[in-house]
């Protein structure tokens, strides 16, 4: 299919695609198998300037946008969706600043990040709030220019990895969410550190931890926006990240679609390729489709998304969320089609199936991306009639 | 230091076919990529920049299509390009090639030190590297595995050997051909290749290099390719069972009768 990207977004699916190839592929099965964080990988990507994509050029990124951010994380979900989540993860921890930083916070961070030099995270997540953000117990408290952070967030990507991390934490309790802000923390700060590493199903190239907050002092320009935006930080972060979510599920798909397909080709039985099978066809046919359905659904989403309409989260969560059910579906059904095989670990789809469970999870689970759809669906249709 | 890697553009290995008539590789419809060794070259001289200071400039001989291989060269960090292209240059053996290059090189100017690859995959001559050093009159070292410092006008590589690795200096300019050993190639960047899309590549053909028709294509190519084959290597394989004083026997008896 065409997508009639220009030039430069061409540029980014070669240049991904390239390291994908042959740095990830290569190295996906043993990442997986120790648990290994991918830092060569991410040095690549940084050498690539591809940290950089969705930054804007005054802060030393490219200056694209959804769209662009996307294509990159589609290819590298593509070999491996542990290496294009800790990718992505980057995006989502830069994504407060970039929308609610102030200038000074902009050109101390972005750039930073938008060369690779550190990875970003986002820590929102805790043991009692999960769906239900609103939960969160962490603590900022105010004491003369500073602000002291207590409390743990739980199944943070990149955590211990990263370098910079934006946190949200509640300056006020009574107001629950409302009073909840944004912080960037740096690693090393004092009163800061890292929980266990979990140990996962998939994904298992990322890392995974807690994130602990002891009495943390941060000074005060540390507070992204003003005290109190915290959760509107959070959402706005999560909707624009969402599409990313799907991008990389798109990647997860094609690639377990592409290892179907070469496999059914070559899978001699009663004396035939079993692509020649109408049953394994019929499959073959369903996953093709349904992914290039999330492709279509993503990028136009996307497209959307940098034409800077006023509302995205209907439209960031359909494009979060078919892509990652089919993704599930696809990888499931690659697993079929190599039978036996594909159970085991000599081939890529066992990870892939692995792998694509999370994607139905996290980043808001599918179950609240379908109550954002419909929650926006009551509201479209109350105002229209 | 100004360097000039030379590189060659080649159809993918992975597809390649020969045309039985004539003995030449058939390229249409086989993808073309930089010759892998050529980006060890390139290489070579872009972490040589990165040391010393100074300027990469690719060059290469080839189609008009070969300005994609420039332009991926130019992707990874290299600072110009020059193509050599003219309907003239076609069924250039290395003889001509380096006499062409050579011509190129003069007409990019002053250089300190040429990088190419140890040879390419589709032709696997390595000639072209030494013959142009020859053609210019300057020393060259074949088989780099490693460059081990730039100093006073001269350097110190190692060679590759097949047990081990000789130690030499050579004086500045000088021509460098590597092997994959060196180094590991880096990738593109998205800002690169954004510059490379943009940049204008000179292509100079025989008259604006002053090439004597007489020494360029066929007319100016020494070799004739005229047959082109896979060697036939019949294995036998043999199994001698039996006890073992029978089967050291028959081993012998067998290894005896084995003309060379």
């Amino acid at each position: 299919m065409d997508y009639f990207l220009t030039d430069e977004q061409k540029m980014i699916v070669d240049l991904a695609r390239k390291i994908a190839e042959e740095k990830v592929v290569p190295v996906r099965a043993e990442l997986d198998e120790k648990e290994e964080f991918p830092w060569k990988i991410m040095e690549d990507l940084a050498k690539a300037d591809l940290f950089g994509i969705y930054i804007p050029e005054k802060y030393g990124g490219f200056g694209g946008g959804c769209l662009e951010n996307c294509l990159a994380v589609e290819q590298l979900g593509r070999a491996c969706i542990g290496v294009a989540t800790t990718f992505a993860a980057s995006c989502l921890g830069a994504f407060p600043i970039l929308l609610f930083g102030s200038e000074e916070q902009k050109q101390k961070y972005l750039p930073e990040i938008a060369s690779g030099r550190k990875l970003a995270a986002f820590g929102l997540t805790e043991a009692g709030a999960g769906s239900d953000a609103g939960g969160i117990r962490t603590t900022a408290t105010k004491d003369g220019d500073d602000y002291i952070l207590n409390g743990t967030k739980q199944w943070i990507t990149n955590g211990g990895e990263a370098e910079i991390y934006t946190i949200i934490a509640l300056t006020d309790r009574e107001k629950g969410m409302r009073g909840a802000s944004a912080f960037i923390v740096e690693k090393g700060e004092t009163g800061f550190s890292f929980g266990k590493k979990e140990k996962k199903m998939g994904l298992r190239a990322s890392s995974t931890r807690e994130l602990i907050f002891d009495h943390c002092r941060v000074p005060k320009d540390r507070l992204i926006g003003r005290e109190g935006m915290g959760f509107i930080v959070a959402m706005k972060t999560l909707v624009l990240a969402r599409p990313g979510i799907g991008a990389l599920s798109v990647g997860l798909s094609q690639g377990a679609l592409d290892a179907a397909v070469q496999y059914a080709k070559e899978r001699v039985q009663f004396g035939h390729p079993i692509i020649s099978f109408q049953a394994v066809q019929h499959m073959l046919a369903d996953m093709a489709t349904q992914t290039e359905a999330g492709r279509a659904l993503v990028y136009a989403v996307a497209r959307y998304i940098d034409s800077n309409p006023k509302d995205i989260s209907k439209v960031s969560a359909m494009a979060k969320l078919f892509p990652s059910d089919v993704a599930m579906q696809v990888t499931t059904d690659a697993v079929q089609v190599f039978g036996g095989y594909g159970y085991m670990k000599d081939y890529p789809v066992e990870k892939m199936m692995r792998d694509a469970k999370i994607l139905q999870i996290y980043e808001g689970t599918n179950q609240i991306q379908r109550s954002v759809i419909g929650q926006a669906l009551n509201k479209e249709y109350s105002r229209t009639k | 230091m100004n360097i000039v890697a030379c590189i060659k553009q080649v159809p993918n290995s992975a597809h390649v076919r020969i045309d039985p008539e004539t003995k030449a590789l058939v390229r249409e419809g086989v993808e073309s990529i930089v010759n892998p060794y050529d980006m060890h070259a390139l290489e070579a001289g872009l972490s040589l920049k990165e040391h010393y200071g100074g300027k990469v400039t690719v060059l290469t001989m080839g189609p008009p299509q070969a300005e994609t291989a420039l332009r991926e060269a130019l992707s990874c960090g290299a600072d110009a390009a020059v193509l050599l292209s003219d309907r003239a240059f076609a069924g250039s053996d290395t003889w001509a090639t380096t006499y062409i290059l050579s011509l190129g090189i003069k007409k990019i100017g002053h250089f300190d030190l040429i990088i190419c690859g140890k040879q390419a995959i589709d032709g696997d001559t390595a000639q072209v590297g030494p013959g142009l050093a020859e053609r210019l009159n300057i020393p060259y070292v074949t088989y780099v595995r490693r460059i081990e410092f730039v100093e006073n006008g001269a350097m110190r590589v190692q060679r590759l050997m097949d047990s081990g690795y000789d130690v030499l200096d050579l004086p500045l300019p000088a021509l460098l051909t590597v092997v994959k050993e060196i180094n590991e190639p880096r990738l593109p960047s998205l800002k690169a290749k954004i510059r490379a899309k943009n940049q204008q590549i000179p292509v100079y053909g025989a008259k604006e290099l002053g090439a004597d028709e007489k020494k360029i294509g066929l007319a100016g190519s020494f070799t004739e390719v005229t047959e082109i084959f896979a060697p036939k290597w019949d294995r036998k394989r043999l199994i001698i069972e039996g006890p073992v004083e029978e089967q050291v026997e028959a081993l012998l008896k067998n290894i005896k009768q084995i003309r060379y």
